[in-house]
């Protein structure tokens, strides 16, 4: 029998974390993308560390500061009632920091590969810097934005390490898809864990097939790639 | 494409209204990996006389325990000895006296050597490269384990065969794939339905060559105004939940 709870979770999960990132990421990228200054590369770095450092690592600092027994973790306690050691919006937060290369990168990269001259033309006819992020830069550059969003899908659906060190395996609350597999592995029902472990095989393929899907049509699009 | 927004807006909504309507009895437990086939069978007969919801996370005992004392919501701890359930009371985060369900005992499993009939020498045969047992620093298995090894005066012959498992039932997991050639687990996963399937033989270690696995439970300060906790441990207590630990390997403390 298949139990849904894990898929409606891993489905809530990677839904809230990639609107969160979405929201971050675009003034972020967008600084990252024109910002001419030497400290950026420092950014550039802090951004990409999560694609270098195991999970563990990122669990570990996480588990540290999210728990009431340390400063941050009292402070989000005391002052917002918050707590982040095994409950839902702990996995939020850990998502959205474990799957910010996968957003922002893409979207970086999308921002560079907007001719500048389209923007350079916005600004001649008086255009200011929101218009011509929403009304120019964005809409040339939708093939990146969707490459991101569906990046950071697929990353926070499979995401492992994070879960159980911050999550904790609780049902309804934290036990996610790529957690269940381990647990049926582990209770040696190798039948189960192939069928959670074979959905999760599909669907990734299939949003990978999607994302080159959109990166050609995008290209196709592009005045320098014609 | 306005299509497309609503339809989005609205399974966003779907999703995040969904998981308030909570059945009113309900109690989440942390139970020791060794626990996971006869726990999972009393849960199963509770719930029939007592209608609510029971969800069980299953990990190596330490791990549990260090979850608990940063505050995870688990009502019952059930624990694969008894040092953990009293460093919890010690802390004061409990709600009940410790009970000792039942005591587990350990066996030497394999596929690839008659543990049967060899009993612990087994361990000494060539084809064993690799021996798994539970991580002796959070697995109360993994430390009885240890002390076998020990009693035997084995310890130094099989050191780098060892193969430390998460917990008891990843290291039962190693041996049944075949992962590991031969393992000490707990008596009750090698008596589960799962584990009989794989077709291997064991040997029941005798309890003098290690510390008591007495196994203790207790109920957490989570639990605070929740009678089902409270019924749920009283029912561990009773004839038809000790049939089945018995049935799984559990003596009587």
């Amino acid at each position: 029998m298949l139990d849904l709870a894990p898929f409606y979770l891993t489905l809530k999960l990677a839904i809230v974390s990639t609107a969160i990132l979405f929201v971050i990421s675009v003034p972020v990228a967008y600084g990252l993308a024109f910002a001419r200054w030497r400290g950026k590369v420092i950014i550039d770095a802090l951004v990409g560390l999560p694609l270098v450092l195991p999970p563990s690592v990122l669990g570990f600092y996480l588990l540290l500061a999210f728990s009431p027994q340390n400063a941050f973790g009292r402070f989000l306690e005391n002052y917002f009632d918050l707590r982040l050691v095994f409950t839902f919006p702990g996995l939020v937060v850990a998502s959205v920091i474990y799957s910010l290369p996968f957003m922002i990168q893409p979207i970086q990269n999308g921002f560079r590969s907007v001719p500048v001259a389209l923007k350079e033309a916005a600004y001649t006819l008086g255009k200011s810097r929101v218009t011509t992020l929403t009304k120019v830069l964005i809409p040339n550059m939708k093939g990146a934005l969707l490459t991101g969003c569906m990046l950071t899908f697929a990353h926070t659906i499979g995401e492992f390490g994070v879960v159980l060190m911050v999550g904790g395996n609780i049902p309804n609350e934290t036990r996610v898809i790529s957690v269940t597999i381990y647990d049926e592995v582990e209770a040696m029902n190798y039948h189960q864990a192939n069928v959670y472990a074979s959905i999760l095989l599909v669907f990734s393929f299939l949003v990978l097939i999607s994302v080159y899907l959109v990166n050609n049509r995008a290209f196709k699009v592009d005045p320098y790639h014609d | 494409m306005n299509r497309i927004k609503f339809s989005i807006v609205g399974f966003v909504m779907m999703i995040a209204s969904q998981g308030y309507a909570q059945p009113s009895a309900k109690i989440l437990i942390a139970a020791a990996s060794d626990l996971k086939f006869a726990l999972d069978s009393v849960a199963a007969t509770f719930k029939k006389n007592h209608p609510g919801t029971v969800d069980i996370t299953y990990g190596s005992s330490g791990k549990l325990f260090e979850q608990i004392a940063n505050s995870a919501p688990f009502d019952i701890f059930f624990s694969a000895d008894i040092t953990y359930p009293q460093q919890l009371k010690e802390k004061q985060l409990t709600l009940s006296e410790i009970y000792i369900y039942g005591k587990g005992r350990i066996v030497l499993w394999s596929k690839k050597i008659d543990a049967k009939k060899e009993g612990m020498n087994g361990l000494l045969s060539p084809v064993v490269m690799k021996i798994a047992i539970a991580n002796p620093q959070h697995a109360p298995y993994g430390k009885r384990a240890e002390e076998a090894l020990d009693y035997y005066k084995m310890t130094e012959h099989v050191k780098s065969k060892l193969v430390f498992g998460e917990n008891i039932s990843q290291t039962a997991q190693f041996v049944t794939s075949g992962a590991a050639d031969a393992g000490i687990v707990a008596l009750s996963l090698a008596l589960s339905p799962n584990m009989k399937k794989e077709k291997g033989s064991y040997f029941l270690i005798p309890e003098e060559s290690h510390k008591p696995l007495e196994q203790g439970a207790v109920i957490t300060k989570h639990a605070q105004g929740n009678d089902y906790a409270k019924a749920f441990l009283d029912y561990m207590k009773s004839d038809a939940a000790g049939a089945i630990l018995r049935h799984f390997g559990f003596t009587k403390p």
